[in-house]
């Protein structure tokens, strides 16, 4: 007896929670018209890692503006990331390199309406800092084929002839270089030895890489904390980290044509605008070539640059709307100030926010 | 007598009795269910890894599985032997000094203390191992690359963050002491003071009792102790993760910043990036670990039970 009448409470009880919970919901989608957007549903995305930070403010920030949307962003991976959009688990993917050819030729993006293409915009640009722990030193200049001789083991000691002859009146100590790489398969090494292959090749002969061949020697730190850890703690050691990391670190000036750029927000943008986008792409495929190489003053070519990928046109149009309002908020330049803030990210430029913008705002 | 012929006593089951012995064996049984998932997880992922197509796989570089694991199998038993080597014997001395040596209050304390050691999390021995202690050692390895490189193990050339197998090892050793001391100090004082008294009348020192009396009887238990410290060297993951300098190399330099890496450690650092293939190798290279440890607990139940005439119950 005593059960059924906890039995007809309980009952009462869970029909009132429903009741107020959908009064609840209710109130909810009035107060959503209030702020005037009238976006609703769940979008999903997956991919780089290197995007999470910067990811977790957009998201903030977009779900913020527009209350009854919801992003996810599963930071899995830039290759997890690729398939899962391929496989249309996800409705937009970050990836630390864009598409290859042959894949967009395969044109088997399940989202996606076939012959449509995709869009890919390098919307996150981020400057790679070398670190470095010299005791009294802050800055040194150094050229491509010094700094890939140091990590490939070449040079191995602070007041060798290539270093000091780039820095007139610093004091270099003599003492062995520990060059302390990523343990982990990391973006940031891929975009590191990409900068020292295609501005040094003769020096840097393995290619873009993301696992360290064990030749070179040097010491290798989990992520970016333990490589920041490893660098400051140990003594002669150089390293390279995500910019916002580098903290009270020394930091390398690279040479690029005849000046020593330091590292900025500024120059690490200017090296998307001064290489050529990749040829035989779709209009909305804002791949870039990087030139890293260049000779262009006032860039500072070792950049991480990280792809929104997103369909051109979708084969569902849940979500269209979804993805075109969170890629405009991603690429305007409140959105790219929001990362700047979050992530040390570099903002991109109004040249290619004018481009992206069209392309985003042609999304069917 | 008990041993008439009359016939066999039934106690009297009350439900208390058949509850109690109904959970005792669904507990027990339990036991085998997770650990038969857990392998069955294993071996079934694990297989499509072993097998894979080195080509397809990022994470094999196009060497097969074998030859990426190797490497992988002697960091992780490189690492913990050394680990081993440096705990054991402090840590029968600890045990020796808290059953035999210390006045009372200062043994429990010191007892205390010790088991404490046990509850401190891996990833703060990983902070420590690799922000303090690495940074320590560091100007003795550079020492020893110095002075003693015609030995192997300090060949050299010396890491410059000290962030070595050796290092690594060390912290294994500090994480393995409360284990082996527990054990040991438990079997020390379960020595028969009948053994100890009549040591001590024969005219033996303290050590020469100990020596033939206390040593003798506990070395069950001192194997046990260090196999079950083994087994905590072999899987541990973030503290070696945190402070190892590892590359896919068997090197038996102990001071240099080419190390091997262990299976478990590396499996935390490739898995946030891996995906598809990548997955099984990892998994693969888990039941690796998995049929290690196995091993070595077997052996060391096959010690303890062959040394059987040396516990407790004489």
């Amino acid at each position: 007896m005593n059960f059924k009448r906890l039995g007809t409470i309980g009952a009462i009880a869970i029909a009132g929670t429903i009741l107020l919970s959908s009064c609840a919901a209710a109130t909810g989608s009035t107060d959503g018209e209030g702020t005037g957007s009238t976006l609703t549903g769940t979008l999903v995305g997956a991919g780089a890692s290197s995007q999470q930070s910067a990811q977790e403010a957009w998201v903030a920030g977009f779900q913020t503006a527009n209350e009854n949307v919801t992003v996810e962003y599963d930071p899995i991976g830039s290759g997890g990331g690729r398939d899962t959009f391929i496989g249309g688990g996800s409705q937009f993917a970050g990836s630390d390199r864009a598409f290859k050819d042959e894949e967009i030729a395969e044109d088997n993006f399940a989202s996606c309406v076939p012959g449509t293409g995709i869009l890919e915009i390098p919307a996150y640009i981020s400057p790679i800092a070398i670190i470095f722990n010299l005791d009294g030193v802050d800055s040194l200049n150094l050229d491509a084929a010094t700094i890939a001789g140091i990590f490939n083991g070449s040079i191995t000691n602070w007041n060798d002839a290539a270093i000091v002859s780039q820095n007139d009146g610093v004091e270099l100590p003599d003492l062995g270089i520990t060059a302390v790489h990523r343990a982990d398969d990391s973006g940031t090494t891929a975009n590191f030895t990409d900068y020292l292959s295609a501005a040094a090749p003769s020096v840097w002969t393995v290619g873009s890489i993301e696992t360290w061949p064990t030749e070179f020697g040097g010491e290798g730190a989990p992520q970016t904390s333990g490589l920041v850890d490893a660098v400051t703690n140990g003594t002669g050691t150089i390293g390279y980290a995500d910019a916002s990391r580098a903290g009270d670190l020394g930091t390398v000036a690279v040479k690029v044509g005849d000046e020593y750029v330091p590292y900025s927000p500024e120059a690490a943008a200017a090296i998307v605008d001064a290489s050529p986008f990749a040829e035989g792409r779709g209009e909305t495929d804002f791949a870039v070539n990087l030139d890293r190489a260049t000779d262009a003053s006032g860039v500072y070519p070792v950049v991480l640059i990280s792809y929104l990928i997103a369909c051109n046109e979708y084969a569902s149009s849940d979500s269209v709307d979804l993805v075109k309002g969170y890629l405009s908020y991603i690429i305007s330049p409140e959105g790219q100030s929001t990362a700047a803030d979050a992530a040390g990210s570099a903002p991109i430029s109004s040249t290619l926010f004018d481009k992206a913008q069209a392309a985003v705002d042609a999304i069917k | 007598m008990t041993s008439t012929a009359a016939p066999r006593m039934r106690a009297k089951q009350r439900p208390g009795d058949r509850l109690f012995s109904g959970t005792a064996l669904a507990a027990g049984a339990l036991i085998l269910a997770i650990l038969a998932a857990v392998a069955a997880f294993l071996v079934i992922q694990g297989v499509p890894g072993i097998t894979a197509d080195p080509e397809e796989t990022t994470l094999l570089e196009g060497t097969d599985f074998w030859t990426y694991v190797g490497p992988l199998v002697f960091g992780t038993i490189w690492s913990a032997a050394i680990a081993l080597i440096m705990a054991v014997p402090i840590a029968i001395g600890i045990a020796l000094f808290i059953s035999h040596y210390a006045p009372r209050p200062l043994a429990a304390t010191l007892g205390y203390i010790v088991d404490l050691l046990a509850a401190v999390p891996s990833v703060v021995f990983g902070l420590w191992g690799g922000n303090v202690l690495a940074v320590g050692v560091q100007p003795f390895y550079a020492w020893l690359a110095e002075n003693f490189s015609w030995i192997p193990l300090f060949a050299g050339p010396a890491s410059g963050t000290g962030r070595t197998v050796l290092t690594a090892s060390i912290v294994l050793a500090v994480m393995v002491l409360p284990i082996i001391t527990a054990i040991c100090r438990e079997v020390f004082l379960q020595t028969p003071v009948l053994h100890e008294e009549a040591a001590l009348a024969l005219g033996a020192t303290r050590w020469e009792m100990i020596k033939v009396a206390v040593l003798p009887f506990g070395r069950a238990g001192i194997v046990s102790g260090a196999m079950l410290g083994l087994g905590r060297a072999l899987g541990e993951t973030m503290a070696v993760a945190m402070v190892l300098s590892a590359s896919n190399v068997i090197t038996f330099d102990i001071i240099s910043s080419i190390n091997p890496s262990t299976i478990a450690a590396n499996i935390a650092l490739s898995f946030p990036e891996a995906y598809g293939l990548n997955v099984n190798v990892l998994i693969a290279t888990g039941l690796i670990l998995f049929a290690i440890t196995l091993i070595v607990n077997t052996i060391a139940r096959y010690i303890v039970n062959r040394r059987k005439e040396f516990s407790g119950a004489n």
